[in-house]
């Protein structure tokens, strides 16, 4: 575990969850769950469960990101609160 | 305003809490902990079990691999049957079936985006190169489980994700035609079962469910190491074909609102 690396992740990973909550436009959202899903793939990869973070990015920064996209353009795009 | 109020308290809260228990852990790559070192009195710890011995039992480099699709097959065999139960309940809320559907040799890519959109070439020609490499990555992901990460599962999310971006990149039908619905939902099945049937293989040679060693009589190999392994490589093909068709059959019916045609 490189400390000042896993700080950066962190970081990054607590303002991308922020953001993804309070962005008004959810196809926005969305990608910034991606990127949410992309940094935890990294932060796994980085503590040295390669097969998780394989999974992470795969399911939660590929496919997951994709389904919220599809179901976003069928629905309002803007969230009402 | 109260609402928000109300929640907030209960988030942090709850947060407060976790953060009060993560104190209790051991530290990171502790070797004395409880999970490394076993109880006091209760001899070996489990992992240090699947450290030393998981090679010699099934001659599986990746540990992971052979933990997942050999000790613990049990629970990745119901991981597949949820995966599979999802894309079932999916299929159920959302697909509309409406008489007189153009069946999928009917289907035709729309013209939309044909000549003299130039920005849709771009597009089209990455995903035309991508595609074809996506695939050959998803089949070595699943093949080389066993050697380095990867496995059934994420070979399988690939191999999906491949589909779904040919959808993305031309439209559903197209992503359709190469991949129809009768197919997908086929493939799914067909996934579980393959699963299952080494599990009743084990059993019709009288052993436990998915006890793989004894399938060496099948499967013609030296020793019960590399029956499991290949035991192994069987079931995480099984698993790669179901996440693969639910993957794709989850995206066709959320992009078309369950009418297979339009999409996004």
């Amino acid at each position: 575990m490189i400390l000042s690396f896993d700080i950066i992740i962190l970081v990054f990973l607590v303002v991308a969850a922020i953001i993804s909550l309070s962005v008004k436009d959810l196809l926005s959202a969305s990608m910034i769950y991606g990127i949410y899903g992309f940094l935890i793939c990294l932060l796994w990869a980085e503590m040295g469960a390669v097969d998780v973070a394989f999974t992470e990015a795969a399911v939660g920064a590929g496919v997951s990101a994709l389904f919220l996209i599809a179901t976003v353009f069928n629905t309002q795009r803007n969230s009402s609160d | 305003m109260v609402t928000k109020l109300t929640a907030t308290i209960a988030v942090l809260f709850t947060g407060g809490l976790l953060l009060y228990g993560v104190s209790d852990f051991p530290g990171f790559g502790d070797p004395h902990s409880p999970a490394n070192a076993g109880v006091e009195g209760g001899g070996p710890s489990i992992s240090q079990y699947f450290i030393e011995e998981s090679y010699g039992d099934t001659k599986v480099p990746n540990l992971v691999t052979s933990v997942l699709a050999d000790y613990r097959g049990y629970d990745t065999l119901f991981e597949t049957v949820v995966i599979f139960a999802a894309g079932m309940a999916i299929f159920a809320i959302l697909r509309v079936l409406e008489p007189g559907q153009p069946r999928p040799d009917e289907l035709h890519e729309s013209t939309r985006y044909s000549d003299g959109d130039h920005t849709r070439i771009i597009v089209g020609t990455t995903c035309r190169i991508i595609v074809p490499l996506a695939q050959l990555f998803a089949l070595y992901v699943v093949a080389h489980g066993h050697h380095s990460p990867g496995g059934g599962f994420q070979g399988g999310v690939i191999l999906g994700a491949s589909f779904i971006m040919l959808a993305v990149a031309h439209d559903l039908p197209a992503a359709l035609r190469r991949f129809p619905e009768k197919n997908y939902l086929g493939l799914a099945c067909v996934g579980v079962l393959v699963y299952t049937a080494f599990g009743v293989a084990c059993q019709l040679l009288d052993r436990n469910f998915l006890d793989y060693g004894v399938l060496e009589k099948v499967l013609f190999t030296d020793g019960p190491e590399m029956a499991r392994s290949h035991s192994m490589l069987g079931v995480e093909i099984g698993v790669a074909f179901t996440v693969a068709a639910i993957m794709f059959a989850i995206y066709a019916n959320l992009s078309s609102r369950g009418r297979l045609h339009g999409g996004l």
